[in-house]
């Protein structure tokens, strides 16, 4: 599948090959509150492991929901948000030029509101008034200042997500008639998803919990607030797996010394996952009161045309390989996949992570399986699942991402030694997550509960099985906890000897030349306001009538819970 | 834009096994019935002594069919048992008094949300005999992993 080998380029685009040294200054803020986020969160999850399998027992005043709720929020918002938003600021500087310093300030304005909104969450949980995990379990009721520090840290995401957009349109308005660079096409199509999903959360927690909180409104609508938690909460998992779709896509085929497939195609993928993300929250309530057969099923359709993005990222990502591997001289069958750099982190950690995102994307298949789903909704399958998809397939990506990013932010190099450590680190990863994500599937279909403590229900001989397996049991989850978390204390110290330690030098941004339909780009899609249409058209079909529904026809709402998480 | 050959096949391949895998999830809920729980009465969660609720535990409805009402709370079912033979039909009326729960049996298909407000309802036929545990597997506070009951089936 050969296709021409002549690089396309565009007309006189003045491309600077670097990040300006102030965008890179604000990446890499991004980039250690990220990992330091990251060493917490991970050593959480070692503590639950332990306690869960009964192996250690946690000290009085440490709460296992304690630490699930720092484990959950730390890793799949702070640890992500951070480094996406590190990515991007790079990634836009290196792409459309450095930031002005209007944008530049506002870009720091977001990143201090969305920090100060952390440490104000962070605070909480550690007082342990914020025991209501990630996903918030109204009735049972935070501090107040936990959901304020949360509602900072959704609004100075979109302060700094402002400031992205901004520079990509201003890019876009200089050059007319031009198809835009593909990192801010892609990372645009991502923040809008952020934004509009953001409107859920910010809709909850601004308009139902904080009055709460604070005492204004006796009672909550519960139905309500999980039901716009979940219109964000599914699009937030699209949130961390686009940035990793974009280094697949623009990143790894410059690394293995090729180009993308085809642009035209990429783009096609992050608009129909900017469409198809957001109106599809219901998958996640299949088994809840209050909401009809027919609407879980629309809703459970529209989740499954991500299907097709899915597969366009599939064959395009390794059509890219195919065409790399022949072009360096392999040939037959798959002897082109020898040409693949092997042993290089920047490829192989992503590598790892497309080679996990296929059992994974087939679980979450099964997840969505509307009555399919009561086997697994809320058994340790599920908590399998997002430790393939984010934990695995997203990290690895994101490990394999800060071997370059951060040598480019900070002036440094990638040694040989460093390249080892990350493949030793990616190693570990992979075989840490297969023990710990293998037994959860299988403990979950035997029937074990997820965000559960330690607890054998008065010695049930069910209960008792999901300790008793030789494989699928919670001491085999506990084994493949510890071996990730040396994994993940091992990319810690990378972070840290790249970041402040690694020899002084010049790294390359690696970012695919344009490939060779750049100039075929259809305008259509680029067509913004058109998108956002059929995404708000898309949302109202699909929430409308059952949101309308929760609000006239709903039952008495409920008090506060705050006694029941201390 | 270009579509190669391949990806045409390909993608062709992808959509229309996702059509029929749709269809096959369609057909099975609306015309067979295979609904995921979604009941759509509603009860005052605080006053639930002035429903049905009033006295949770089990009715017969005829010779092999039970209907439980059961209340989910922190941390705990009312009733606490529920004693039925062999080869009953049960069907789980359940809704909360406090905060979100679930009303599950590992092993089963019965796995549903019970949210305070909502009544949830699916039905089991219990054809072994055996000592069933019930947990809920949604959190629910800091004695969440003590949640439990049982449902004793007698040969």
């Amino acid at each position: 599948m050969l296709q021409s080998n002549l690089a396309y380029k565009l007309p006189l685009t003045e491309e600077p090959a670097h990040v300006a040294s102030k965008d890179a200054k604000l990446s890499f803020v991004h980039v250690v509150v990220a990992f330091f986020a990251f060493l917490i969160g991970i050593l959480g999850g070692l503590l639950q492991g332990l306690a869960r399998g009964g192996i250690i027992e946690l000290p009085a005043w440490l709460g296992y929901y304690q630490i699930l709720t720092a484990h959950g929020v730390l890793l799949a918002l702070v640890f992500t948000t951070y480094l996406i938003f590190g990515f991007f600021f790079a990634g836009m500087s290196r792409t459309h030029g450095a930031f002005s310093d209007r944008l530049r300030k506002m870009g720091w304005a977001g990143f201090i509101i969305t920090t100060i909104g952390t440490l104000m969450a962070a605070s909480m949980i550690i007082a342990n008034e914020a025991s209501v995990l990630y996903t918030f379990y109204a009735p049972l009721q935070a501090h107040y200042i936990f959901y304020s520090g949360l509602a900072l840290f959704v609004v100075g995401t979109w302060v700094a997500g402002a400031a992205i957009m901004a520079h990509y349109f201003q890019w876009k308005k200089e050059h007319p008639g031009e198809p835009t660079p593909l990192f801010g096409f892609m990372a645009t199509a991502t923040l809008i998803l952020w934004v509009v999903a953001g409107l859920g959360v910010a809709a909850t927690v601004l308009g139902q919990m904080l009055p709460w909180a604070l005492g204004m409104t006796d009672e909550i609508n519960v139905l309500l607030s999980r039901t716009l938690f979940w219109y964000f909460g599914h699009p937030l998992v699209y949130f961390w797996i686009m940035p990793a779709y974009m280094v697949w896509y623009l990143v790894i085929p410059k690394v293995i010394g090729g180009r993308l497939f085809s642009g035209s195609l990429a783009r096609l993928a992050f608009i129909l996952f900017l469409l198809f993300s957001i109106p599809v929250g219901f998958h996640h309530q299949l088994m809840e009161a209050g909401i009809t057969e027919f609407w879980k099923y629309i809703q459970t359709v529209l989740t499954f045309v991500v299907v097709v993005p899915s597969l366009l990222t599939a064959f395009s990502i390794f059509a890219t390989f195919e065409q790399t591997g022949r072009e360096q001289g392999g040939k037959g069958l798959f002897s082109w996949i020898k040409k693949l750099p092997w042993g290089d982190v920047r490829f192989f950690a992503p590598f790892m992570g497309m080679l996990v995102f296929i059992p994974a994307g087939a679980g979450g298949l099964i997840n969505a399986s509307f009555q399919l789903n009561a086997v697994v909704h809320n058994t340790l399958w599920v908590v399998g699942h997002f430790h393939l998809t984010v934990g695995t397939t997203v990290i690895l990506t994101f490990f394999g991402m800060a071997f370059w990013l951060i040598p480019v932010i900070t002036g440094r190099r990638l040694t040989k030694s460093m390249n080892r450590s990350g493949m030793v680190t990616t190693w570990l990863w992979t075989i840490g997550m297969f023990l710990m994500s293998g037994a959860m599937h299988i403990l979950g279909l035997f029937g074990a509960p997820r965000r559960t403590a330690y607890t054998t229900y008065q010695d049930h001989p069910q209960a008792m099985s999901w300790f008793e397996g030789i494989f699928a049991s919670h001491i085999t989850v506990a084994i493949g906890g510890v071996i990730l978390t040396a994994a993940g204390i091992l990319m810690f110290y990378n972070f840290i000897y790249l970041a402040w330690f690694a020899p002084k030098g010049e790294t390359e941004f690696p970012m695919t030349p344009d490939p060779d339909d750049t100039p075929h780009t259809p305008a259509l899609l680029e067509n913004w306001k058109l998108w956002i249409g059929i995404a708000v058209v898309l949302i109202l079909f699909a929430y409308t009538i059952p949101i309308y529904d929760m609000i006239v026809n709903a039952p008495p709402g409920s008090p506060a819970f705050n006694n029941l998480i201390r | 834009m270009h579509l190669h050959k391949y990806e045409k096949i390909w993608l062709t391949f992808g959509i229309g096994s996702l059509v029929l895998f749709l269809a096959v999830l369609g057909v099975a809920a609306f015309a067979f019935g295979q609904q995921p729980p979604s009941h759509m009465a509603s009860v005052d969660s605080q006053n639930l002594e002035d429903t049905v609720f009033a006295e949770p535990g089990l009715d017969q409805i005829n010779e092999d069919t039970y209907r439980a009402r059961i209340v989910a709370l922190t941390y705990g079912y009312s009733p606490d048992t529920i004693e039925i033979p062999a080869g009953s039909t049960v069907i789980f009326e359940v809704t909360s008094q406090d905060v979100v729960h679930s009303f599950t049996i590992p092993g089963t298909n019965v796995n549903m949300m019970i949210t305070p407000g909502h009544v949830n309802m699916t039905e089991h036929t219990f054809t072994e005999p055996g000592e069933y545990l019930v947990i809920c597997n949604e959190y629910c506070g800091t004695g969440h992993h003590y949640m439990q009951m049982k449902i004793e089936v007698t040969p």
